[in-house]
């Protein structure tokens, strides 16, 4: 277990999170990581919250078109499709 | 799954029938564009621009850009891209006009300054003799009920406002509108690395303030 943490400290690992679940890591690199994870479990739970993170982030919703911008861009629309 | 990532998916399945229906002067289909793209539109103007006003203008005048090119358009790239490539070089123009300076050119290289996505008093020393550079406070699971608040939604939308614009762009098209990076790459005209960095320095500093919203010491 020692000899995971030594390969790599939780402190470089938090730095690879996003990397990682890019796939963005070297195969080599990738799996580094997992050892680590697999035994770690402040690191463990430091990738659900940065899973969950995410998750959340996408639900956030969109703000919408102004009514007013919309008129605006449909007038545009149809004069440039009159010309 | 993002909002945006499925309906961007199903604009791509039919971009070609989508240009036919803009070239025949089809307004629903012009409106169903707007919708999708000008939120994104303001917030990607707002990197170059100073104030949200300016950024709204950025973007309608790109919408007039996208009729005045759309003839010409040849698919080369998509739809998607095209838009804002000319969102960028609007907002580009408008930025020197107003005497800004352009973000990407100010932080060509966002990895030479450094930004640790967690601070260091949160590990143990590097000379530690057993656990160097392990958690000194580890981090502790958050409670599913406190998570899905509505409460919680609204700090994250804090922590991604308070973000410098350049990182706000990136999490917001990921993140937010479920983009891929190679179009979030293109539309910000950013490396594959600098696009990683941003977006893991805004996704860090989002889940350092979930966290000491949701677990106070």
């Amino acid at each position: 277990m020692t000899v995971e943490f030594e390969q790599l400290s939780c402190r470089e690992l938090v730095e690879l999170v996003t990397d990682y679940l890019e796939g963005a890591l070297a195969a080599e690199e990738h799996e580094r990581v997992d050892r680590h994870l697999a035994v770690c479990r402040g690191c463990h739970t430091y990738v659900e919250q940065f899973r969950q993170t995410i998750e959340l982030t996408g639900r956030l919703r969109v703000e919408d078109v102004s009514p007013e911008a919309e008129l605006v861009l449909l007038d545009a629309f149809r004069a440039w499709h009159a010309a | 799954m993002p909002e945006g990532f499925r309906y961007s998916r199903r604009v791509a399945a039919t971009e070609a029938e989508l240009l036919d229906a803009l070239r025949a002067g089809d307004e629903a289909a012009f409106a169903a564009l707007v919708r999708e793209y000008h939120p994104s539109l303001v917030r990607v103007a707002r990197m170059y621009v100073s104030s949200p006003a300016t950024a709204e203008e950025v973007a309608q005048e790109t919408w007039l850009g996208v009729l005045n090119g759309l003839d010409r358009f040849e698919g080369r790239s998509s739809l998607k891209t095209w838009i804002f490539r000319i969102l960028a070089n609007i907002a580009k123009t408008r930025a020197v006009r107003d005497g800004r300076t352009l973000p990407f050119s100010a932080l060509e290289d966002p990895a030479r300054v450094p930004e640790p996505a967690v601070g260091a008093d949160r590990f143990l020393d590097s000379e530690h003799p057993r656990w160097p550079g392990h958690w000194a406070v580890r981090p502790e699971p958050w409670p599913d009920d406190a998570l899905l608040a509505a409460e919680t939604r609204e700090r994250l939308a804090e922590a991604i406002e308070a973000l410098p614009a350049t990182q706000r762009a990136v999490i917001t098209l990921r993140d937010v509108e479920g983009w891929s990076s190679d179009e979030v790459r293109n539309a910000l005209d950013l490396s594959e690395t600098n696009q990683r960095v941003l977006l893991h320095r805004a996704r860090s500093k989002v889940r350092a303030a979930l966290e000491s919203y949701l677990e106070p010491a």
